[in-house]
């Protein structure tokens, strides 16, 4: 809950409601993420992740 | 007052503890971890500050973070929907990660926290901006009260550079340039297209730079970057992949324009190379040099604080100090992410919580801020390893390895608190005569395991710089270069400047090859005296044997490994390569004197960088 408040006080701080959908979009495809067992490996250009 | 500083979770985790206006310690994980450039939360490096302090997380005031993890977010999202549907591909890579991981970095920091202070809550986490932390990493140990604060890197969350004013306890930032026009990345990019690897290797592509010829300068600065009169630049993004593709060049636009294409990693180098590096160099200086110079006229400052890893490129910085813009010059010896953990503390400290700051001498000591090791543990641990040592006193060490680095023995010298930042000053280094004809050679391909064509620095007695090199300025911390006095050098043939890049190691280009470029230009250690007395004194005595206060200065290390930071390491590293003589302290060890079963396979174990 604490992050949802923080994410919605940073959007609105820096006026990026823009982002709000895709940002809605990740988070329920998250979910899935989350509970699937999908190993994460970081690309390797730079730091650009 | 005690802050923590950490950063991490990209590369270069590191943790770093300021107390009052004292740097106590500053640490790499990497270096306890044994995984180059590790990115992982910064546990050990915080155990160790938090040992040097005395003290525990329940004493530390504040716990700031270098990066703000949702603006970076931002960038993110921002870049893939200016691009889409171009760069699905690195998209659905990126995004699982930052949606399971990285979004919740405050929720996994305070985690990790928590660990090792169940009573840590979050109003303790505190966060700064990734170039507030690199400005605050370069101003606030810095000995001035006013100061032109550069940053410029890769990028951090959304800036690739920026431009502060520092002022007593206060950094405010005035111009910055953001993603995706970045010098650090530009130069990335043609690490990446001369065949090196990202964030590794540019440190070699500002080495290959000597052997070769700028033919392709205006070429880059017609098509690639837009360099404007006050220093400001744009790329043009048809030659850059980075945004889409898990790849730093567009390939195809880069081989019609250069004529050559890309050099496979670890394949032979080619003259293209040595050119291609030479031009973009060049590129890089005049953008510094540029930006450099309108900002002072801006702001009118005299002196010029650097961060961010372009400050790590120490022939531009040689350059930028050469031209005389600014009356003095100070670089974070830990430019890069690393230093975001201090600048973070400092940051913290003085600007967050508004502390008075002194600014007097420079905070950094000499950049000896990591682990140490007494005479006792060192011993226990040599013993354990079935190590054969003799212990000397000083007088005895310093006579007997002097008269080791005349006979051309390459040594490996351990002292004292472990370096702060990339470069080893001394207390974690391999040592040898500079004087030494066949010592680049040596130490390149049987100590090193490294590509042959890389120059090694040398470690000078501050009070000497002067009289061997074309230096105005101190440069303890090894960033900056400068050129070999005329009077050192040594005639070269007719033929020089006609042989191919690599030939020109082979011919001796001054009274100390071993550290001289094939362009007689050299990285720059001076030694003070008021923060590496021990080294001050080896350098001394071989300059009472020699009449040369010069040695070769290169990390204890081999090739994609950190830096050693324990007597262990130090004695793997030195059974597993051919090292002479070892000295940890005043324990002396010879190689011949040591059981040969303990020798092992040591370069196997490191992956190449």
């Amino acid at each position: 809950m604490n992050f949802l408040t923080e994410l919605f006080s940073y959007l609105f701080k820096r006026k990026k409601w823009k982002l709000l959908p895709i940002i809605i979009i990740l988070l329920i495809f998250g979910v899935l993420v989350i509970l699937s067992e999908y190993s994460l490996i970081s690309p390797f250009v730079y730091t650009l992740f | 007052m005690r802050i923590l500083g950490i950063s991490g979770f990209y590369h270069d985790s590191a943790a770093a503890l300021v107390e009052n206006e004292k740097i106590i310690a500053a640490a790499q994980e990497e270096r306890f971890t044994r995984m180059k450039h590790d990115a992982s939360f910064p546990l050990n490096a915080i155990e160790s500050c938090l040992k040097a302090g005395n003290t525990d997380l329940s004493a530390v005031d504040f716990v700031v973070f270098y990066d703000k993890p949702f603006i970076k977010f931002e960038r993110l999202l921002e870049t893939y929907m200016d691009y889409a549907p171009r760069g699905f591909s690195s998209f659905r890579q990126a995004m699982p990660l930052w949606i399971k991981d990285k979004l919740f970095q405050k929720n996994n920091l305070l985690k990790h926290l928590k660990k090792l202070d169940p009573k840590f809550c979050a109003s303790r986490l505190l966060f700064t901006e990734h170039h507030l932390a690199h400005a605050a990493s370069a101003f606030y140990p810095s000995p001035f009260e006013e100061a032109l604060v550069l940053t410029m890197d890769g990028v951090g969350e959304w800036t690739t550079t920026s431009a502060a004013i520092g002022n007593h306890n206060e950094i405010k930032i005035f111009k910055e340039i953001h993603f995706p026009h970045s010098l650090g990345l530009l130069y990335s990019a043609f690490t990446y297209y001369t065949g090196f690897k990202v964030n590794s290797g540019e440190y070699k592509l500002m080495g290959l730079a000597p052997y070769g010829v700028p033919k392709y300068e205006s070429l880059i600065l017609d098509n690639i970057i837009d360099l404007k009169e006050d220093g400001s630049f744009r790329l043009n993004m048809d030659y850059f992949d980075f945004c889409t593709e898990l790849r730093m060049t567009n390939d195809e636009k880069f081989e019609a324009l250069f004529g050559e294409s890309r050099r496979e990693s670890e394949s032979p180098l080619r003259q293209f190379d040595m050119d291609l590096a030479a031009s973009i160099q060049k590129v890089l200086e005049k953008a510094v040099i540029r930006l450099a110079t309108h900002l002072q006229k801006v702001t009118g400052q005299q002196n010029l604080c650097l961060a961010g890893g372009v400050a790590l490129n120490c022939v531009a910085n040689g350059k930028l100090l050469q031209e005389g813009i600014f009356k003095d010059i100070y670089i974070q010896p830990a430019a890069g992410d690393a230093g975001g953990a201090l600048g973070a503390a400092f940051y913290g400290y003085y600007q967050i919580k508004n502390n008075k700051r002194h600014a007097n001498i420079d905070k950094m000591e000499g950049s000896y801020l990591g682990p140490q090791f007494d005479s006792e543990a060192i011993t226990s641990s040599l013993t354990a390893l079935g190590a054969n040592f003799d212990v000397l006193t000083d007088d005895q060490l310093y006579d007997t390895v002097t008269n080791d680095l005349i006979e051309e023995q390459a040594i490996g010298w351990f002292q004292g608190r472990t370096e702060f930042g990339p470069r080893a000053l001394g207390n974690r280094s391999i040592i040898a005569d500079a004087r030494s004809s066949k010592m680049q050679e040596k130490l390149n391909l049987k100590i090193k395991f490294r590509e042959s064509f890389r120059p090694f620095a040398p470690a000078v007695l501050a009070e000497d710089a002067s009289s061997w090199f074309d230096l105005k300025s101190a440069s303890p911390y090894m960033l900056l270069v400068a050129g070999i006095l005329k009077k050192h050098q040594t005639k070269l043939p007719k033929n020089y400047e006609n042989l191919f890049g690599i030939e020109k190691l082979n011919i001796p280009r001054s009274s100390v090859p071993a550290i001289t470029h094939v362009d007689f230009s050299a990285r720059i250690q001076t030694v003070h005296k008021e923060t590496n007395p021990r080294f001050h004194q080896l350098l001394s005595k071989f300059k009472e044997k020699t009449g040369c206060g010069i040695l070769v200065n290169t990390s204890f290390n081999i090739r994609g490994e950190p830096i050693v930071l324990t007597p262990t390491d130090a004695f793997r590293c030195f059974m597993g390569t051919d090292m002479d003589v070892l000295v940890i302290g005043n324990c002396y060890l010879q190689k011949d004197n040591q059981n040969p079963l303990l020798k092992e396979d040591y370069k196997a174990q490191f992956h190449l960088d």
